[in-house]
């Protein structure tokens, strides 16, 4: 327990008082900005927090309640996406104007619940954070204003909803088998007692069906359905918030949970593999047809979260850290997308690709955001896309999962190709008598800041992959195996 | 096993590939067309006499790497900022540096709009370029291999013809893809060796059956960038659609880079996989010297005819190197300076009667050298040294690679020899038309010869030109012990032993 006159868990106090904050002020009606102004100042105070508690180590709640450098470094980077989030969002033009207020409260509601999950380690404790961030977004969905010929993000909303409810029914099926063979719902002790039967069937299969409900927030094959009807469905605002909290949160649990996995094991590995492959072939093949931009962004979604999940092929700290490392950079390449189609499109409809067309006359800021978004997306040096790949393609490797980083390649590869479309719409597109964009300073400082924080992770990855690297100490993964010794 | 001496912080090297970098970010910040040109113009020709310091520092006897600088990057995953150069690496920086300066002075009435984003395109692609040929640790070569690709596309895509769309998108495609297997293999290599340094991987003390799959990985990346019949359909289009400084570029160091990569990775790190594929890629050079000669010779486009003469000229490199004959990788790193010189400076001839003309037909430019007799003497010498005729640069270097591949194979060089025969007649037929050729052409009213801007671009090539051809004996002897020890590494007597 830390002695220090800070709770250790004072970032979840300034979200937890952002989100009553608002919730408060939404009483009211007309107040966006406010709201707005609230959720940025509790987004930056987050950050803060978070940067005072670093280093800190604290059991609360009878160990329910971990703060480690891996929750504290989840936790700061959870905050800044938020930030990166109300930045984008924006005035919140594609909302029912009613509910404008209410958006924001969602939003912080769904942080806390993620910024909750990633210090979570008691399995009850862990799906109720799970829960909190996941019921504000289900609602959010359907906040999108209905127009004349746009429905759907009624369909999306319920689709969202029923996936996420089976998934999460699933999921609790499988913690229900591994209390049933430990007898308890703390993740430590339990990894203690799963150690000797972690390769019995039961074991597996509890692990296994537990991984299901991340699997959904992540959008890996079979749970990926949802995806691109949510994408296109959802207001652009929840599309990206859809894209970026849960998966970071999601990652962030899988670390936690495969722990209880046995770091010599062939099953689980293969299992993943297996689903990794698939997703990455699923989502780039089906991507390359797409001419909705969030649908592509949705099926390329998927397949990014198969790479991700050949970190946890590796199941060791490089691998988790490799993992975590490229859903951050994920989240702020996407981010740097769902920036560009938010501020494309004036009315709050959908964009296609060939919309896009010259945008790099009618804006150029917007442009090159888009350039270094997507080809961060592709895996191109310099940016962040690129030292993540690597990063995962290397710990696979190192565990003699060559198949899987071929496969992985070939679809970076087949991935290009539609990447390079959007690029190739917006740069060499004739943009006909469409006019200017004319930016906000906060869109301008949203796409500064993610321009710079893509390439700044790409060029100089060095402390963060480091220093993930590091904290992966602290959550119960298997420590780097011999790695590359010579042969 | 080369190490080099190990250094540590900036040195000159550095310098040389940031420096166009820092001269990029200024250019976004200046305003004014004349002004960026006259900065991309002022911060080229400084890195290029820069560059030439490494002369001074390099000692051509020592073998291994020099001027070696060395930091850690990205610890945890073992990535070093590692640089250094070997002889061959030396001549093709200075021919990148020289180059850049030329490029500006080459698009400076050509490119109209956006002149600032052109310049910085150029600027980054000089950092990318030089990057790749000093980088000794895998990771650092593989980003800036790839960093080049966005600039380039967009020097295609942006500035270029017609086509140019379809031209860039076809360019990157090809390359991206090529080299996704190529991070695969080097990824692999990272666990035998146990890190991404390059030195630590040569030597060859990897399995057979490894090794051809990392050549293999290697070949399909290298091949496609040099370009090696059948990967050879993107240059064709890329050439003629960018323009002018993009088509120097592309011919005078983006296509080396395949052929450096053959030289520094292909020989040295699977020296038993090269040896066994050798025979194979001799044949396939020689289909690309026969072919890029047929194919240039039916050319009536005069970019096309110098972009399929490209393809033949890189056959003959590829031709050396695969000879494994001291001979044939000095001739061929001879063919690839050459290369770069020769067809530089025809691209930039072509790319001033573009200028003119508004056409690149040949039947237009007919009779061209009656109003311009300047450029018809410049265009003579280039047709001249492209056909490698005795006195010029390129017959030095296609001279040795023959001589090499003849101590290989008789037959096959009897099969080149019709490739010879055909660069003779098309870059013959070339000089003719547009010298001599037709009647007087009315589209020729008005034409000026070259201006003296134009002059001076092409006049630093044109000494090249004759001073390489006459006195080649400096370039060879820059080169001769950084080759010997490349082949050292792929003498069968040497790898075999370490295999496990």
């Amino acid at each position: 327990m830390t002695t220090s006159l800070i709770p250790a868990f004072l970032p979840e106090l300034v979200l937890c008082a952002g989100a009553l904050g608002l919730f408060v002020l939404c009483l009211g009606m007309g107040r966006v900005r406010a709201g707005a102004w609230v959720l940025l100042a509790t987004g930056l105070l987050g950050v803060v927090a978070g940067g005072l508690t670093w280093g800190g180590e604290a059991m609360l709640f009878d160990g329910a309640y971990r703060v480690d450098g891996f929750s504290q470094s989840l936790k700061l980077i959870l905050c800044l996406v938020l930030v990166a989030l109300v930045l984008v969002s924006g005035e919140l033009r594609d909302v029912r104007e009613d509910i404008r207020g209410e958006y924001w409260f969602l939003l912080a509601a769904s942080a806390l619940g993620f910024v909750l999950v990633v210090s979570c380690m008691d399995i009850l404790a862990l799906v109720v954070s799970l829960e909190l961030g996941s019921f504000p977004l289900y609602l959010a969905v359907a906040t999108r204003r209905e127009r004349a010929g746009q429905r759907s993000q009624m369909e999306s909303a319920i689709k969202y909803v029923m996936f996420g409810v089976a998934a999460n029914a699933i999921m609790l099926f499988g913690l229900g088998y591994l209390y049933g063979l430990t007898g308890t719902t703390s993740l430590p002790v339990m990894a203690a007692r799963l150690r000797p039967l972690a390769e019995t069937p039961l074991a597996l299969a509890g692990i296994g069906l537990a991984l299901a409900g991340l699997f959904y927030k992540l959008a890996v094959l079979p749970f990926q359905f949802w995806t691109p009807d949510v994408y296109e469905g959802a207001s652009h605002e929840t599309a990206g918030v859809i894209a970026s909290l849960p998966k970071l949160g999601a990652v962030a649990v899988m670390v936690r949970w495969m722990s209880l996995a046995a770091p010599e094991g062939r099953t689980l590995p293969l299992l993943l593999g297996v689903l990794a492959a698939g997703s990455m072939f699923y989502g780039n093949l089906i991507a390359l047809v797409q001419r909705d931009f969030k649908r592509l962004l949705g099926f390329s979604g998927i397949a990014h979260a198969g790479y991700a999940l050949l970190g946890f092929v590796a199941l060791d700290q490089a691998g988790a850290a490799a993992a975590v490392f490229y859903m951050t950079s994920y989240a702020l390449m996407v981010l740097a997308c769902f920036t560009v189609i938010s501020r494309v499109s004036e009315d709050g409809r959908n964009v296609g690709i060939e919309s896009l067309a010259g945008l790099h006359r009618r804006s150029p800021l917007l442009a090159a955001t888009l350039l270094v978004g997507a080809f961060g997306l592709a895996g191109v040096p310099p940016f962040a896309g690129f030292m993540g790949k690597l990063a995962l393609f290397t710990a696979a490797f190192d565990r003699g999962h060559g198949w899987l980083v071929v496969v992985a390649v070939i679809n970076a590869a087949i991935a290009i190709y539609y990447y390079l479309g959007v690029v190739r719409a917006a740069f060499f597109g004739d943009p006909g008598d469409q006019p200017s964009i004319r930016l906000t300073p906060s869109t301008k400082v949203v796409c500064g800041g993610l321009i710079v924080g893509i390439v700044l992770l790409g060029v100089m990855p060095g402390r963060v992959l480091d220093g993930l690297t590091a904290v992966m100490s602290t959550t119960g993964m298997p420590a780097v195996a011999a790695r590359g010794a010579g042969s | 096993m080369p190490t080099g001496t190990p250094g540590d912080g900036f040195g000159l090297l550095s310098v040389l590939i940031f420096a166009p970098l820092v001269a990029a970010a200024v250019a976004a910040c200046l305003r004014g067309d004349m002004v960026l040109r006259w900065w991309a113009l002022i911060s080229t020709s400084a890195i290029g006499l820069a560059s030439l310091g490494l002369l001074n520092r390099f000692d051509p006897a020592g073998t291994g790497f020099q001027l070696a600088e060395r930091m850690p990057w990205v610890r945890s995953l073992g990535i070093e900022y590692r640089l250094g150069v070997d002889g061959m690496s030396v001549l093709l920086i200075l021919l990148t540096t020289g180059l850049a300066p030329l490029c500006v002075l080459g698009s400076w009435r050509y490119i109209g709009v956006r002149v600032k984003e052109f310049m910085v395109c150029l600027l980054v692609m000089e950092t990318a370029m030089v990057g790749v040929f000093c980088a000794l640790d895998f990771v650092l070569f593989f980003v800036f291999w790839e960093a080049m690709l966005i600039p380039m596309s967009l020097l295609i895509g942006v500035w270029g013809g017609p086509r140019r769309v379809y031209a860039a998108l076809k360019f990157f495609v090809y390359t991206m893809a090529g080299s996704a297997l190529m991070l695969a293999a080097i990824i692999a290599l990272r666990l035998k060796a146990g890190s991404f340094g390059i030195p630590e991987m040569m030597g060859g003390g990897l399995s057979p059956e490894f090794q051809c799959w990392v050549f293999g990985a290697f070949l399909l990346s290298f091949a496609i960038k040099v370009p090696m019949v059948p990967f050879h359909t993107w240059l064709p289009a890329a050439h003629v659609e960018a323009p002018t400084a993009g088509s120097v570029i592309l011919a005078g160091v983006l296509l080396k880079m395949g052929t450096y990569g053959f030289l520094r990775f292909s020989l040295p790190i699977t020296p038993h996989a090269a040896r066994m594929f050798a025979p194979w890629l001799m044949w396939v050079s020689v289909a690309a010297i026969l072919y890029g000669g047929l194919a240039a010779l039916a050319q009536t486009d005069m970019k096309k005819l110098v972009a399929y003469s490209s393809v033949g000229h890189m056959g003959f490199a590829t031709l050396g190197i695969f000879s494994l004959t001291q001979q044939g990788v000095e001739g061929a790193t001879l063919v690839m300076i050459n290369h770069g010189i020769t067809t530089g400076a025809l691209f930039l001839v072509v790319g001033m009667l573009y200028e003119r003309l508004h056409s690149r037909d040949l039947a237009r430019a007919a009779g061209l050298g009656r109003v311009m007799p300047r450029m018809a003497a410049f265009l003579g010498v280039f047709c001249l040294s492209s056909m490698a005729f005795p006195g010029t640069n390129s017959f030095v270097g296609e001279f040795l690679v023959m001589a090499g591949g003849f101590s290989v194979s008789k037959v096959l060089m009897i099969c080149a020899v019709p490739g010879v025969v055909a660069a003779a007649a098309y870059n013959l037929r070339m000089l003719q038309t547009v010298a001599y050729g037709g009647t007087a052409n009315p589209d020729h009213g008005g034409i000026r010869d070259l201006s003296a801007r134009e002059v001076i671009t092409l006049a630093p090539l044109l000494v090249l030109v004759l001073w390489l051809g006459l006195q080649p004996a400096p370039v060879v002897e820059l080169m001769q012990s950084s080759v010997t020890g490349v082949l050292g590494m792929v003498r069968p007597s040497n790898a075999m032993t370490l295999v496990p």
